[in-house]
């Protein structure tokens, strides 16, 4: 029997009567990390992983009705043992492994091979079918280990500041803008953040995560001359809004998987692309599906038509699963995919994101 | 390799004129002199030809990838760059080749001409391991001849001009030829371009033409032109001629004809070298090539048939007579006459052609009004005599280079483009910057009038400019939510979307289902007023063929 099938509201397991990160208001929620497009408003109850209890609420509300479960812990629910494993994509995201009769299911929410140390590692479990995503499922997508990539942002801020500009590094606030916390060199100079960024890293600080002393960047006036030797961390959508004045002349870059390809990269008219991304690359997404052993995989979110292809000329039994997924502002979401709706930033529905988006000037 | 793939990659990830001059100078500076001669080659528009088959390319990248055809086919829609594609395919080295551009070219790209496919296949991976990825992706472009990257051969001439502390458009009259398939770039050749004056420059140089001077669109109304351009007296106008720019130069014996890509056409219009004999040496004039029939210029639809033919019979021949209309005098006896006023090097021309009558070369005639509206009303002709609308040059100005305004400026003042309103059917996605947007489109319109029992959009055209790019990412979510089918590269999708296409030219055709096809299609602005059932039909197209 089917665990998880494919319902209007979301990803629903019908023995355990509950949606995995469902789209639409549901009454039992499993979530499987806090990225807008998989944690959303309306849901009466929601379970998830223990390490992401301070991002949920800090985006959903303090007061939702939330239980958590550590990695590994089994509950049982109308006979469906039920447990979270790291999926090292962001703080606090788990794969669902779902029980039920000798059967065994896995979803994976989006997930990311690479370790990064801001979060548990992903850790592959065994199951007879897998529901991955496939957002980066294109062979061109190749990543270079993270310590290049940062090392690449620490000479372009050493630069700039040997020139007098400000680095200003568009990276998604809950995330990608942490691990590039976590990672760069923090004794180069100050490191400014956006009002979006600083309530995300404050919870992964009390998650026991290392983010260097960051500073309000709203908090300066242009003419400091701080602000010249600065790395500023903003999300995109932050790019050519007024709130970018107060850095005078400065160089931009932005940190995202799509960087790897020179259109998308020039489209964004920025002057350095980082090739940074919380999802699995293709040898990444291929490597995970086997550690699972599975012989069914479902494929979400993404280049669907290309991988479930791929995977059924490796024999294995694949299709798609449409979902609603990958269209949210504060993921790495995709431009050109497969899927309506996963198209670019902005597509997704306003008020779904409870972060301060923008100040004024 | 590695100095020249950074240039590369300076100048891709900029738009400002002034950063990619900076960049070139900073590569220019360093290079070796065998370097900066390929450097300027490429960057100047110069392409070998294809050096491996892309088939082979696309082969090892498979191969590497352990990649199935259609993959590699995905790959290649969403990157839209081929040999981006390849380079992120093939496996990535942890070297970067210090080698200079000209010992990569010479030594090791040139070479593989012509061998066979088992020997590039053996060779090819071993030039692949010492290359980083963006030396790799550099390195297939010169082997596909797609190298291409946003300088015009004008910012080259600066940077070099610049950097050598020379006349710009000395250097630009030096690189005349520079990138043709015949020349083959060296030091030798690159120390000429940015050495000092002599003075035996002028005498030595052969069949070549000028820099080609080109004029600037005019987009005010004509109430503004007294403002913007004063009176109308210190105006020379002419029509704007609908044929193939050129130049015709006539020198020791010889006659040479240029088009604007710096191309020799000479083979191309046999019946005008019976000019050799009439024009004196030292004399080069500027004009525009046109098939002239029944005493009126021909659609340029005609001319192109004549340059899409290998060989040319003597009846096309005389069914598409081509001849010269004449507009400018670059030189007489001899002596370089850019630096004359417009007005004297027309006069000038006048007097030659007086001396020298010849029916294969004509003066484009001159124009007067009394004031601008007067030639505005002259202008509404433009359609029924066969031309784009007018030429304003300033009677005082020299002849620049390029698209330079500091020596003077040509205007052409284009009539409007035909417009029709049509409904976006098919979807493609995009190169370069648009790449896995879905950018270039196919456009309809209906086949018959409103209210008939049953009609049907029928494809007429295909476009991908004019719109900005918010438009195309509103229009790619469109496409994506809307799509039928795809086959291949290719969506069909539920029409929605109606533009305003503008063309400046429509004529009959038989290879096209609607049976027009059309000129310089592009998107002028999106309809958001207009449903598909407000488009426009095949009868309005009809209409604008006369």
């Amino acid at each position: 029997m089917d665990l998880v099938i494919a319902r209007p509201e979301g990803l629903y397991c019908p023995p355990g009567d509950f949606y995995i990160d469902p789209w639409r208001p549901v009454e039992r929620s499993v979530i499987t990390h806090g990225h807008g497009d998989h944690a959303r408003w309306g849901n009466a109850r929601y379970l998830a992983a223990a390490p992401g209890e301070g991002i949920l609420r800090s985006r959903l509300g303090q007061d939702i009705d939330l239980q958590t479960l550590p990695y590994g812990a089994t509950l049982d629910h109308h006979g469906v043992k039920l447990s979270f494993h790291p999926a090292g994509h962001v703080l606090g995201s788990a794969q669902v492994r779902l029980e039920y009769r000798g059967e065994v299911w896995v979803a994976s929410g989006d997930y990311k091979v690479e370790a990064d140390g801001t979060c548990a590692p992903f850790e592959p479990v065994r199951c007879h079918t897998f529901i991955t995503e496939s957002t980066f499922g294109l062979p061109i997508y190749r990543w270079r280990p993270q310590a290049e990539i940062f090392a690449g942002i620490d000479d372009w801020w050493r630069q700039n500041q040997a020139e007098g500009r400000a680095s200003v590094l568009f990276a998604y606030s809950f995330g990608k803008a942490q691990r590039i916390l976590h990672g760069i060199d923090d004794r180069i100079g100050p490191i400014l953040v956006h009002g979006a960024v600083e309530p995300l890293n404050r919870v992964y600080r009390e998650g026991g995560i290392r983010i260097p002393e960051t500073h309000y960047a709203g908090d300066f006036k242009k003419s400091d001359p701080l602000l010249r030797q600065a790395l500023v961390l903003a999300p995109p959508s932050a790019a050519g809004s007024t709130w970018m004045r107060r850095f005078g002349e400065y160089s931009d870059g932005f940190a995202s998987g799509w960087m790897m390809l020179r259109g998308t990269r020039r489209r964004r008219g920025v002057d350095r692309g980082f090739v940074l991304s919380d999802h699995a690359d293709w040898p990444g997404l291929l490597w995970a599906i086997e550690q699972t052993g599975a012989e069914r995989v479902m494929v979400t979110h993404g280049s669907v038509n290309v991988l479930v292809r791929y995977l059924r000329e490796q024999g294995l039994d694949a299709q798609g699963f449409t979902t609603e997924y990958g269209d949210e502002d504060d993921s790495d979401d995709l431009p050109g995919a497969d899927q309506p709706g996963a198209d670019l930033p902005g597509a997704n529905q306003p008020g779904a994101d409870p972060e301060p988006r923008e100040e004024g000037p | 390799m590695k100095a020249f793939a950074d240039l590369y990659g300076r100048l891709d990830a900029t738009t400002s004129s002034n950063a990619k001059l900076q960049a070139m100078q900073d590569y220019f500076r360093d290079a070796s002199a065998e370097d900066a001669a390929w450097a300027v080659y490429f960057l100047a528009g110069g392409r070998p030809r294809q050096l491996v088959p892309t088939r082979l390319l696309r082969e090892q990248a498979m191969t590497a990838g352990h990649l199935p055809e259609w993959l590699f086919e995905e790959s290649y829609q969403a990157v839209g760059d081929l040999a981006e594609t390849i380079a992120l395919l093939l496996p990535e080295s942890h070297h970067s080749s210090e080698e200079g551009l000209a010992t990569w070219v010479e030594d090791y790209l040139l070479p593989l001409r012509g061998l066979p496919p088992e020997e590039l296949a053996a060779r090819l991976p071993a030039l692949w391991s010492r290359l980083d990825r963006q030396s790799l992706m550099v390195c297939i472009k010169l082997i596909t001849g797609a190298f291409r990257v946003g300088v015009s051969k004008l910012l080259v001439t600066r940077a070099l001009a610049s950097l050598a502390g020379l006349d710009p458009k000395r250097v630009a009259q030096r690189l005349v030829g520079y990138t043709d398939l015949s020349h083959r770039p060296s030091a030798a050749g690159y120390r000429r371009l940015v050495a000092e004056e002599s003075d035996r420059e002028h005498a030595e140089r052969g069949g070549q033409p000028y820099p080609f001077f080109l004029a600037h669109a005019l987009q005010a109304p004509h109430e503004q032109f007294e403002a913007l351009l004063g009176p109308v007296e210190n105006w020379l106008v002419e029509w704007k001629w609908d044929g193939i720019r050129a130049q015709l130069v006539k020198r020791d014996g010889a006659l040479w004809i240029w088009s604007r890509g710096e191309e020799l056409v000479t083979d191309r219009f046999p019946e005008l070298h019976a000019l050799a004999e009439q024009l004196p040496d030292g004399t080069v004039i500027d004009g525009e090539l046109v098939v002239w029939k029944d005493d009126r210029v021909q659609p340029f639809a005609l001319l192109q048939q004549r340059i899409g033919r290998k060989t040319l019979s003597r009846k096309l021949l005389e069914d598409v007579p081509v001849r010269m209309l004449a507009y400018d005098l670059l030189e007489q006896a001899g002596e370089d006459w850019r630096s004359q006023p417009q007005h004297a090097r027309r006069s000038a021309l006048e007097a030659l052609l007086a001396r020298s009558p010849s029916p294969l070369l004509q003066l484009s005639p001159t124009l007067t009004g009394r004031d601008w509206q007067d030639l505005a009303a002259q202008r509404e002709a433009s359609r029924s005599l066969g031309v784009e609308g007018m030429m304003l040059k300033a009677r005082d100005a020299l002849y620049g280079v390029g698209r330079t305004k500091d020596m003077g400026v040509w205007w052409k003042w284009k009539i409007d483009p035909f417009s029709v309103d049509a409904v976006l059917i098919y979807a493609q996605r995009g190169h370069g910057r648009r790449a896995s947007l879905y950018t270039d489109f196919t456009f309809a319109v209906w086949d018959a009038e409103p209210g008939a029992s049953e009609r049907t959009l029928v494809p007429f055209a295909k476009a991908y400019s004019g719109l900005t790019d918010e438009e195309m990412r509103q229009v790619d979510a469109v496409i994506r939510k809307t799509t039928v089918e795809k086959f291949g590269p290719v969506r069909s999708v539920t029409p929605t979307l109606v533009f305003e296409l503008g063309f400046e030219g429509i004529a009959l055709s038989k290879r096209h289902k609607s049976g027009v096809a059309v000129r310089f299609p592009r998107m002028l602005r999106w309809r958001h007023d207009k449903t598909v059932e407000d488009a426009d039909t095949l009868a309005t197209l009809q209409d604008l063929l006369q």
